[in-house]
């Protein structure tokens, strides 16, 4: 059998357990003793809580208790925070409204937590939870931005008057304006970038245990980066001190960015274990999960793109309104500034971008990071606008693209990105070749004559992932530094264990780690094992999301493997009598370059511990530890091109072919790289075409179940045709630039500007169902 | 779910007396309705009486060209009996075409009328039928039988046990989904009836299941998609919601019913 | 309560539950098969779909009660002797599954989708009946491929055989 390292198309070692049911999540731990927990929310959007009466539910069939917020600030656990510092143009800091873990005077959302039922059987707890009486003040609420930012809107916050959190901007405004002024062309248009519900098939869940002896907490729970929920229960919800909370993040079904943050449901079932002396357990069904998972998106923009007579972009000014729902939620602030408005530069030279974006409080769910979180939006604003002006100046749309695409590297955009590398037109030829650009005017045609209306569309996509540069976003507010860790242990017997602060909730890490370790060492895939997601097992990590995994935390065990190679060749060295110098690892086996020398990976590791005769002075073992800092963002990019059938009886899209030509840079297992894509894709798709939140002018959720909220099913999807360009990242030993979110980023505005290249208006919002399409034929004409 | 007691009857005597004895009680048959109904608290039967084991009350027999269902038949079985499928098939298809595979193992056309939720399937295909509703007690005209939302002429503690139709010269049935629930959004059943032509919209109406007299004297003068282009569809009695307002569903009304009567032929 | 027998994967279990307590809960929470998942509450994601006498049903919306003295395959009955059955065995080689909730689910209903369909699958039928499978990780590409992949297996295995 061969090494699988880099580059192989290695099956996953995860997949018997998923496949044979032996799967371990959150939901599906038992421990002794263990109790059912059901939250009592708020059915109001918005409500002053005037009294709580918990007496009759206390004295329901096999409970154990009801607790509500009074006894949670009584004991001191703190409110839940945003972990990253935006100041307004003003100089001001973001106003902060407080989120308590269960409300105590006021309600913000439909969902808001007041209180835990904790009961013999979930269907007792949720019995009692009925009978917990609650008197409301109803208020007026706000669900829309608009509404929320007019005089006289209801207010959520006292410490935000007019319901705004910051009023931030990037770049010169007066440049932009310049350029605007003296344009030949200039483009404008709105942009809506519809609200989302993440919607892992996973609902959330969490069990807390707490230990009276030894004054112990154990967490579990559904989270894509259990070291920072820990860091932030302990540091900042004072629910027991770091040393004293054990949190676990077995397997995890999927995140997308909804498991990111910590929530109010892990802070007060450990909070109640403490309080009942039992365990604790909760897990969401679907419907609350829609109430309280972080939303994503929600932004509404306008946008101006200025031209010259020769057609290059002169400037792009835009301005933002982003919806922040009811409190404001870990990453929040960072999504809609950070994360966004620095991609507005896109594949294209453009010498002045402007962005202002004002965020602010509704009525709703907080809304937070997203597969892509903030990219998206800053993709589908460019590639709807640039789309936008091709078809306004009569140019073609791939033209256009190529005529403004940055060409060297590095290449500072006026938005602090600087990209490392790239190869735009690459990217844009494969996506065309594949999709037969040239042959759409003929299949158009046979369209035509079957009664369909036949569109094509592209969109050219620019990403950071790799977050980030601990430095860096330490200077513009970040909370937390954003490296990675690795530990690298060898045991005796030269098997590996690779102890990384990454998590995976799909994402295959435990294959493609372990191929990269098995590709550096020469040693069989089986022989390793990945190790993550528990605080107590694992050193200080920052988690999964980003696309950070492969860049960040594959760089770190990267490092960890220096180190541990380097003390190999020592001993190695030392055995075989040569220079350290003239040891080279292959094959498992550690060989004097140039001679037949050779010893066994698995005999250095033994050396290594039984110590009888290592170099004088070496420590014996052999388990390195690395923690690495990424010197930049990595950039992925790419071209994704749509073709779509429009029914103008029904307004029904049919997607026909959907090509993804993308640049992740080196790529360490293929078979896993284009699951990602796919993925990405298929929420993309269902951006573009299906999904939608949408509340009524009450605040009250209209989608909060898969009868109301259509996510994308089989047969809304094709099969994808996918490409990889390639060019290697300098920013990291592994040349590689993250791939989890590209597909999801790069979609939409494809399908958008196909769809409306059908039907000829340019008038369509996302999500483009079937009566928005029916309606915009029929406005046009 | 809110508490309950199970109970299973083996005949229909025994279901109706088990009935009868639970005032707050429900007949459960596929339960594809009313446990998800149950589940989210909105319905609260104090006692469920079970009619999947009654043999009686299960499978498909056809003499000449009446054709009888039996009331505890599964959606699968209808969309899978060839003898039927050769007499009808618009039923078979309209059959295959509701929920998903696994709602169709469990779920049977007694439940769905009994239920008669404004966008479930069967509702337009017996009243396009116009097929007769038999109970424990007496037969009803789909006609009398569909009423209103989630309203049928059934009597508490009235259960169905099977539905008959005689078998049309002609029909066909067009859905275009919800996108997110899968159920219709619109769903027209076209027949050519030993009595005269009929046509029944599902998942359109404000009220429910309806019949349309236009389209019916439209296909009466002439059987063909063409014959529908003029006529008309007043969306003021239509739904409206998140995925289809009024004018759209009216659209969509019509261009199922074109649709149908293509797929009947 | 009320107590309920099943023969699971071939053995005779029997608990005692609650009338109101669903299939799938029961199966996980009183026969420890933890296996089969719960996605959703208004029976559409099917995470939950085992095989009940023989047919692929939903567990989330049918009763324990309902279904004492059934035959049941969850997830875990498929393989044989440690050896993946051919469809786990295909979801495994295309990459049919990341996160892995959705996936003995869409096991489940793959193994019924060729069972009622064997030989004559195609992409478009594949798609169809899948109708009421969610998975959020893989825009289905992988599973579609797998199934078809699998069908095709089966099928050379029944000719073999013959």
């Amino acid at each position: 059998m061969g090494v699988e390292g880099i580059g192989a198309r290695v099956t996953r070692k995860e997949d018997k357990r998923f496949l044979t049911g032996k799967g371990r999540y959150t939901d599906d731990m038992t421990v002794p003793g263990m109790k059912y927990a059901y939250f009592v929310r708020s059915p109001h959007a918005h409500a002053k809580i005037v009294n709580i009466d918990l007496s009759a539910a206390k004295s329901m069939p096999g409970v154990i208790d009801v607790l509500d917020g009074k006894e949670l600030q009584a004991d001191g656990i703190g409110n839940l925070i945003c972990g990253w510092m935006i100041h307004s143009k003003d100089g001001s800091p973001m106003k902060m409204g407080a989120w308590r873990p269960l409300a105590v005077d006021t309600v913000r959302y439909v969902g808001d937590a007041i209180a835990i039922v904790v009961a013999d059987t979930s269907g007792e707890a949720r019995d009692a939870a009925e009978a917990v009486v609650i008197d409301y003040e109803v208020l007026p609420a706000v669900a829309d931005v608009t509404a929320a930012m007019r005089a006289g809107a209801p207010q959520l916050h006292p410490e935000a008057p007019g319901n705004l959190i910051f009023d931030w901007q990037i770049g010169d405004p007066d440049a932009a304006d310049r350029a605007i002024a003296s344009a030949a062309h200039v483009t404008e248009i709105d942009i809506v970038n519809n609200r989302l519900s993440p919607n892992p098939m996973e609902p959330r869940a969490t069990l807390g245990i707490y230990d009276s002896a030894e004054d112990h907490y154990t967490c579990y729970t559904t989270s894509q980066n259990p070291h920072v929920a820990r860091l932030v229960m302990s540091a900042f919800y004072n629910v027991a001190p770091e040393n004293k909370l054990r949190v676990i993040a077995p397997d995890v079904g999927g995140g997308f960015g909804s498991k990111i943050y910590i929530y109010p449901e892990e802070i007060v079932c450990l909070w109640a274990s403490k309080k009942t002396n039992v365990p604790v357990k909760w897990t969401s069904d679907r419907t609350e999960a829609f109430l309280t998972d972080a939303h994503g998106r929600d932004h509404i923009s306008k946008v101006r793109m200025a031209f010259d007579a020769d057609h290059r972009i002169t400037a792009l000014k835009v301005d933002t309104i982003a919806n922040l729902g009811a409190y404001m939620s870990l990453f929040s602030s960072a999504v809609p500034t950070y994360l966004y408005a620095t991609l507005l530069s896109g594949q294209y030279a453009i010498p002045t971008i402007h962005a202002n974006v004002r965020t602010v409080y509704t009525n709703t769910v907080p809304v937070d990071a997203y597969r892509g979180a903030g990219r998206p939006e800053a993709t589908y604003l460019l590639e709807r606008t640039i789309e936008t002006a091709a078809r306004e100046l009569g140019l073609s749309p791939a033209e256009l693209r190529r005529k403004n695409f940055i060409r060297s590297f590095p290449y500072q955009t006026p938005v602090i990105m600087n990209y490392d590398a790239g190869n735009y037109e690459a990217s844009l030829d494969a996506a065309m070749q594949a999709a037969d650009w040239n042959g759409f005017a003929a299949r158009r045609s046979g369209s035509e004559a079957r009664g369909k209306k036949r569109g094509i569309g592209m969109s050219c996509y620019i990403e950071a992932c790799g977050i980030a540069p601990s430095a860096a976003v330490g200077s513009l507010g970040a909370g937390v530094g954003l490296w990675e860790s690795a530990e690298v242990r060898v045991n005796a017997v030269g098997t590996i264990e690779v102890l990384t602060g990454s998590h995976s909730h799909g994402q295959g890490h435990e294959t493609t780690f372990a191929q990269l370790v098995a590709g550096r060492l020469g040693v069989p895939i089986e022989s390793i094992n990945i190790v993550h997601g528990d605080t107590d097992k694992v050193q200080m990590g920052m988690g999964t999301y980003g696309s950070r995994s492969g860049a960040v935390g594959m760089s770190a065990i990267v490092k960890a493997l220096d180190k541990v190679e380097a003390k190999a060749k020592k001993i190695a060295a030392h055995l075989m009598e040569a220079s350290e110098e003239d040891i080279v690892i292959e094959n498992g086996e550690l060989k004097v370059a140039g001679t037949d020398k050779a010893v066994p990976w698995f005999q250095v590791a033994l050396a290594s511990y039984t110590a009888h005769n290592l170099p004088s002075g070496m420590e014996p073992g052999l388990k390195e530890t690395a923690f690495y800092d990424p010197s930049n963002f990595t950039f992925p990019a790419g071209c994704y091109i749509a073709e779509v059938e429009v029914d103008p009886e029904t307004g029904e899209t049919d997607i026909i072919q959907f090509v993804a030509a993308d640049d992740f840079g080196n790529i360490i297992n293929p078979l896993i790289v284009e699951g990602q894509v796919h993925g990405g894709l298929a929420q993309g798709i269902g951006q573009a075409l299906l999904e939608a939140v949408h509340y009524d002018e009450n605040g009250q959720l209209l989608t909060a179940s898969f009868m109301d909220y259509a996510m994308p099913r089989a047969d809304d999807l094709p099969s994808f045709k996918l490409s990889h360009q390639n060019t290697p990242c300098p920013s990291n030993p592994l040349g590689i630039k993250g791939c989890g979110e590209a597909g999801a980023i790069g979609s939409p505005p494809a399908l958008i500007n196909a769809i409306t290249d059908a039907i000829g208006t340019n008038r369509l919002t996302m999500p483009a169902t079937s009566m928005k399409v029916w309606q915009a034929i029929h406005a046009a004409h | 779910m809110y508490a309950t007691s199970y109970h299973r009857a083996s005949s229909v005597e025994e279901a109706v007396q088990l009935r009868s004895a639970h005032e707050e009680g429900k007949y459960l048959s596929g339960g594809m309705t009313l446990i998800s109904t149950m589940k989210q608290r909105l319905a609260a039967p104090s006692d469920l009486v079970d009619l999947r084991h009654i043999p009686a009350l299960r499978g498909i027999s056809i003499e000449g060209r009446r054709v009888k269902i039996g009331a505890a038949t599964p959606h699968a079985d209808v969309a899978a009996s060839r003898e039927l499928r050769a007499l009808c098939p618009a039923i078979c298809d309209l059959a295959s075409h509701i929920g998903d595979p696994h709602v169709r193992q469990m779920g049977t056309i007694g439940g769905s009328i009994a239920n008669n939720d404004p966008a479930a399937d069967y509702p337009a295909g017996l009243l396009g039928l116009g097929a007769t509703i038999v109970t424990d007690r007496r037969s009803i005209s789909a006609d009398d039988f569909f009423v209103g939302l989630f309203e049928t002429a059934l009597e508490e503690e009235e259960m169905v046990t099977a539905v008959t139709f005689e078998a049309p010269e002609k029909a066909g049935y067009a859905k275009f989904n919800n996108p997110a629930s899968r159920f219709a959004m619109t769903g027209v059943f076209v027949a050519k009836t030993v009595s005269g032509v009929r046509v029944a919209v599902t998942g359109a109406g404000s009220d429910g299941v309806f019949r349309h007299p236009g389209f019916e004297q439209a296909l009466t003068s002439s059987w063909s998609a063409d014959a529908l282009a003029n006529v008309s569809v007043d969306p003021s009695s239509l739904l409206s919601d998140l995925h289809a307002n009024a004018e759209y569903r009216a659209n969509l009304v019509k261009v199922m019913a074109k649709r149908a009567v293509a797929a009947a032929g | 309560m009320t107590k309920v027998t099943l023969t699971v994967n071939g053995r005779t279990m029997s608990g005692e539950c609650e009338d109101r307590t669903l299939l799938v809960h029961f199966i996980r929470e009183k026969l420890g098969l933890t296996g089969t998942h719960v996605g959703c509450d208004t029976t559409q994601c099917g995470a939950c779909v085992i095989h009940m006498d023989g047919r692929s049903v939903k567990s989330c919306s049918i009763l324990a009660v309902q279904a004492s003295g059934s035959a049941i395959t969850t997830i875990e009955g498929l393989a044989s002797q440690g050896e993946l059955h051919p469809v786990q065995a295909a979801f495994k080689e295309h990459h049919g599954l990341q996160c892995g909730f959705c996936t003995p689910g869409m096991v489940m209903t793959a193994v019924d989708m060729i069972n009622r369909h064997g030989g004559s699958l195609t992409e478009e039928k594949v798609r169809t009946e899948l109708d009421g499978n969610i998975c959020r990780c893989t825009g289905y590409h992988n599973i579609v491929k797998a199934i078809l992949a699998a069908d095709a297996e089966m099928a050379s295995g029944r000719q073999a055989a013959e």
